[in-house]
């Protein structure tokens, strides 16, 4: 099975040496791996839901491209990188998947996009955080596409300085995560004129956040920003909300809530919260109507990172159909050469180190009153362009930028 | 303003508060713990599960039948509580007389099915409960504002916390339930149904479990995962107290709590690893935790 | 003069018995060796692999919990230790070879296990178990604040190098065999002890303590020894794990990894040499199975119900029942 399966690649390979280099999708198929957290704590950002929107964007893409087939196969990553890494091991090594999608807890990220490098298949992860996945990580068998920290900080805490808020007081989740987003958050602090006066660590995870808020309260800064994730920024939010943080003047920032954090909380908890995203469902009609799409077929509105999950997809099927191959650099090249121009991203660029640039969104959560239904909980703000909004390449430590 | 290690007095008085308070929950959850390891000789690792279980019987009863607070916080015990019976009558029954560590596998193993299943229904990002009408707001203690709610939490713990010890070591009810786990036939033969009571003492420790969970409803996020990292934690406390001992595990649990409480002032990152720390060094000194008896 | 006759036909059918038995074992462990060293053919070398680790770490547990019968909620700090000193070790000094290592990583583990040991082993069931559960978070700690481990990013991209400076282990079939060879010598180490007077003595501490007190044992030592011998194997395991998947994170520290060893073992049947390997090998399959099919949001409920059933109708393992079994069917 696999002596064949050599025999006709060398063979597929040496006939693309005698007709030049005429690309070829192998097997006939385009494999796409949906690896995500299917189970465990990053569940409802991406997880079964982004299945769908990956599934979506196959059929509307019409469930080929140029004749072959596209399939799917999917696995839950256990937040595990030893999991993953044998899962996706296995599904370039033995069955020939050519694209990896999803991919959330940043340990994961990691380990596939270095296992993805020595196969030389493709890799778009939708749902990480860590900017340091298109930085010192950076492979050239990677897209980052959706989001990271270093936005989230320079969105929210610019905003949150020119209004006025000067000291700080940052509340971190002690772990690469959080840190990376303090360290971002200071440095967009001190640039534009406020101070970061405390910074305090909570262990990962943390169930009670009073003795933290009470700190917060007497360390008397103007905004308390929350550098942590999932259940502890909502476990924080409520807690700000039951001893009156905002009540007594200061403001809460929260560097990173998706829409499913918010709807958690509700909006009479999280009303006034100024937060980046990198997209919202009811932001006009063409992300209107996909979302209605969506929670047809969910019953929830998506969270950016399955727009962008739907959205990548697309692309990376467009690239494909383009180029004729499945070959990662081919189709990579091809994906940074075409601008995004979808309901996800205007102008969308995918940079060199593999950082998918676009605008992102300084969105405040509305009142109860302005809210009319349970998932209308967003009012935009403010659109922060792209290359204002991500790293500069000029900053990057990523060895495919430095080498250039 | 006066200082201890460079923090203002009237800061650590709050956090002296926020200590008994998360304490109240550590006690109460030690509590049901310890009723049941002493009483039942089970590990019961399905309790961060039952706890959990309390809390979402709260929101579910408030979001499908409009079941209000206070009817809550007895009813979701109650139902919680039944269901142990069930498990306690149909599989931790079967294991009785084994070595603990199948009772530890078998709860541990029930946790994993109801944490499992309640996921895929109402998936991670947790409910929303919203704070009962009565409870919003707080008083300013001149040192911290304390919010009515948590002053509640603090009066109720201690409520069922005092009512379970007087029960176990002073009513009569109580001196069966202790005789009949040392010496079930003898109690038998007095014509008391002990698998009876075995079941109720089961029902009840885990009664307390989800008594805790429909407290910390409106406070914390309500998910199928809030009660697994809380499990271990709550062991420890148990164990610093003494295996067993019901008056240990409450005053153990508010220790601790006030211990994690400075812990998060002076360095914050090792709040949760004090506890262990803390329990390393009360069994080199006192085998048996501080209020066990010397084995 | 007829009865020296029925006792020495007494003795000759024990020892024919003995040795029949011992052939069958003999036979049973070389078809074993012979499906091990054909596996890759029919199955991908790096999850044979992530079972074969498993397998080494619960037979370490093994040697603790199913022979001197004591239970230790800990183990992760020990697959940990061994995972993060050898990923270090081999990331930041390159011109070291993957067995240095590994060799120093089953050392670093063997000194924690001797400072867990130090402190644990006075203390008896249920506190002996919380206390190794304790000093477990302690590192767990540690690990997350030490800068070398790359927090919850994790250690990634440890080079797999070469055995002894020649083979390259970056071949799947070479890590293959070379991981099959640590496991059998971890393996045969364990069945040597268990055989051996130490292990006899281990066995004696399992069934009655104050037995081998008063048999003028120094039964601490004993059990200390048996400690730091199960670490040592698990910072192994933990080693070899690094070098197969080239990284190292902070789920091999965490206590549900503690706890899932214990599940292994117990599932494949404490106190059998064979159980905890086909204990390790049948989660490790089912996890792997379950997450990739269909079924992928369902492992945890479907892990919890196979404990469950377990502990109600297969108590002695899966191993321990079908030697039950066969005990059964022979007498």
């Amino acid at each position: 099975m696999t002596i064949t399966k050599k025999l006709l690649t060398s063979a597929v390979a040496s006939a693309m040496l005698v007709g030049g280099a005429q690309a070829e999708i192998s097997n006939d198929t385009v494999k796409i791996g949906y690896l995500a957290d299917m189970s465990g704590t990053y569940r409802d950002l991406a997880g079964p839901n982004g299945l769908t929107a990956l599934e979506m964007a196959i059929s509307d893409f019409g469930g080929t491209v140029n004749g072959a087939k596209i399939e799917v196969v999917s696995a839950d990553d256990r937040n595990s990188p030893d999991s993953s890494s044998s899962t996706v091991r296995r599904w370039v090594e033995n069955e020939d998947v050519d694209m990896v999608a999803g991919l959330v807890a940043s340990s994961v990220t990691i380990a596939v996009s270095n296992i993805l490098e020595e196969s030389n298949k493709l890799g778009i992860v939708s749902g990480s955080a860590a900017s340091s996945i298109t930085n010192e990580h950076c492979t050239p068998n990677h897209i980052h596409y959706v989001y990271d920290t270093y936005p989230l900080a320079n969105g929210t805490a610019s905003a949150v300085v020119k209004e006025g808020g000067e000291t700080w007081f940052i509340l971190t989740a002690d772990y690469a995560f959080g840190h990376a987003l303090e360290n971002d958050v200071t440095r967009v602090v001190e640039e534009n004129g406020g101070e970061v006066i405390q910074t305090v660590r909570h262990p990962f995870p943390t169930s009670d956040f009073s003795s933290f808020i009470l700190q917060a309260q007497s360390s008397g800064a103007d905004v308390v920003a929350l550098a942590n994730a999932g259940a502890d920024t909502t476990n924080a939010i409520t807690t700000a909300g039951e001893f009156g943080l905002t009540q007594s003047g200061q403001t809460l920032a929260a560097l990173l809530l998706f829409l499913t954090d918010v709807h958690a909380l509700g909006a009479q908890t999280a009303q006034g919260i100024q937060l980046t995203t990198g997209w919202y469902w009811d932001m006009n009609d063409e992300t209107r109507e996909w979302s209605d799409r969506f929670m047809e077929e969910t019953g929830v509105r998506p969270t950016m990172v399955h727009a962008g999950i739907y959205s990548s997809t697309i692309q990376y099927l467009n690239a494909v159909k383009a180029t004729g191959s499945d070959d990662s650099q081919t189709v990579r090249k091809q994906m940074m050469d075409t601008p995004i121009n979808d309901m996800f991203a205007k102008n969308g660029i995918i940079r060199e180190d593999g950082r998918m640039v676009h605008d992102m969104y300084l969105a405040e959560v509305k009142t109860p009153e302005e809210s009319e239904n349970e998932w209308d909980l967003y009012e935009i703000v403010r659109t922060i362009p792209g290359d204002e909004a991500y790293r500069p390449l000029s900053e990057s430590k990523c060895k495919l930028v430095t080498q250039n | 303003m006066t200082e201890i290690l460079g923090v203002p007095v009237a800061v650590l008085s709050g956090q002296l508060m926020l200590g008994i308070i998360n304490g109240s929950f550590y006690a109460l959850l030690s509590l049901g713990l310890a009723v049941i390891f002493g009483l039942l000789k089970i590990i019961n690792f399905a309790h961060g599960a039952m706890y959990m279980l309390g809390a979402m019987c709260t929101v579910l009863m408030f979001d499908v039948f409009g079941i209000n607070y206070w009817v809550a916080l007895f009813l979701a015990p109650v139902v919680v509580g039944c269901f142990g019976i069930v498990l306690e009558y149909f599989l931790l029954r079967r294991i009785a007389g084994q070595d603990h560590i199948y009772s530890l596998l078998l709860t541990f193993g029930i946790a994993l099915i109801l944490q499992g299943l309640l996921t895929n229904i109402y998936g991670v990002s947790g409910l929303r409960y919203s704070m009962p009408e009565m409870f919003r707001g707080g008083m300013n203690l001149g040192f911290m504002f304390l919010p009515y709610y948590r002053a509640w939490v603090i009066v109720a713990a201690l409520l069922v916390c005092f009512g379970t010890w007087f029960m176990i070591e002073k009513t009569r009810l109580g001196s069966y339930l202790r005789a009949g786990t040392e010496d079930s036939q003898l109690m038998q033969g007095f014509g008391i149904n002990v698998p009876l009571l075995i079941s109720l003492t089961y029902g009840f420790g885990v009664m307390l479990a989800a008594f805790a969970g429909a407290l910390a409803a409106p406070i914390y996020s309500v998910s199928p995962v809030m009660g697994s990292n809380i499990l271990i934690v709550v062991f420890a406390v148990v164990v610093i107290g003494g295996m067993g001992s019901i008056a240990g595990a409450v005053i153990t649990g508010l220790m601790m709590g006030v211990v994690e409480g400075f812990t998060k002032v002076f360095y914050p990152e090792g709040s949760a690893a004090v506890i262990f720390l803390v329990m390393v060094v009360v069994l080199l000194i006192r085998p048996s935790g501080l209020f066990g008896k010397e084995a | 003069m007829a009865t020296t006759t029925t006792q020495t036909d007494i003795q000759q059918s024990i020892v024919k018995q003995q040795k029949a038995e011992q052939r069958k074992k003999l036979i049973l462990n070389l078809v074993l060796l012979a499906l091990l060293l054909l596996a890759p053919a029919v199955f991908y070398p790096v999850f044979l692999m992530k079972i074969l680790c498993f397998a080494l770490f619960a037979v370490a547990l093994n040697l603790l919990l199913g022979y001197t019968g004591l239970l230790s909620f800990g183990h992760a700090a020990f697959l940990a230790a061994g995972s993060y000193t050898t990923g270090y070790l081999l990331s930041s000094f390159p011109g070291l070879t993957t067995e240095m290592g590994i060799v120093v990583g089953t050392v670093a583990s063997l000194v924690l296990g001797l400072g867990f040991g130090l402190v644990a082993i006075r203390r008896q069931g249920i506190y002996f178990a919380m206390i190794t559960l304790a000093l477990a978070q302690l590192v767990y700690f540690f690990f997350v604040q030490a800068p070398f481990t790359g927090g919850e990013d994790g250690m990634h991209g440890v080079p797999r190098g070469y055995l002894l400076g020649m083979v390259d282990l970056n071949d799947n079939t070479a890590m293959y065999y070379f991981v099959l060879a640590v496991f059998l010598a971890g393996y045969l180490l364990v069945q040597r002890i268990v055989g051996s007077p130490f292990g006899q003595v281990l066995k004696a501490i399992k069934q009655n303590e104050p037995r081998a007190v008063s048999l003028g044992y120094n039964v601490d030592r004993y059990k200390l020894m048996a400690f730091v011998l199960s670490a040592g194997l698990a910072g192994l395991a933990g080693s070899v794990k690094t070098v197969v998947f080239q990284l190292a994170s902070l789920n091999d520290a965490h206590w549900h990894m503690s706890g899932e060893v214990i599940l292994m073992t117990l599932l494949g049947g404490t106190g059998t040499l064979l159980g905890p390997v086909v204990g390790a090998g049948f989660v490790v399959t089912l996890e792997y199975q379950l997450s990739q099919g269909p079924l992928g949001d369902w492992v945890d409920p479907i892990l919890g119900a196979i404990f469950v059933l377990t502990v109600l109708a297969f108590r002695s393992g899966i191993v321990g029942e079908i030697q039950n079994f066969m005990r059964k069917n022979l007498s």
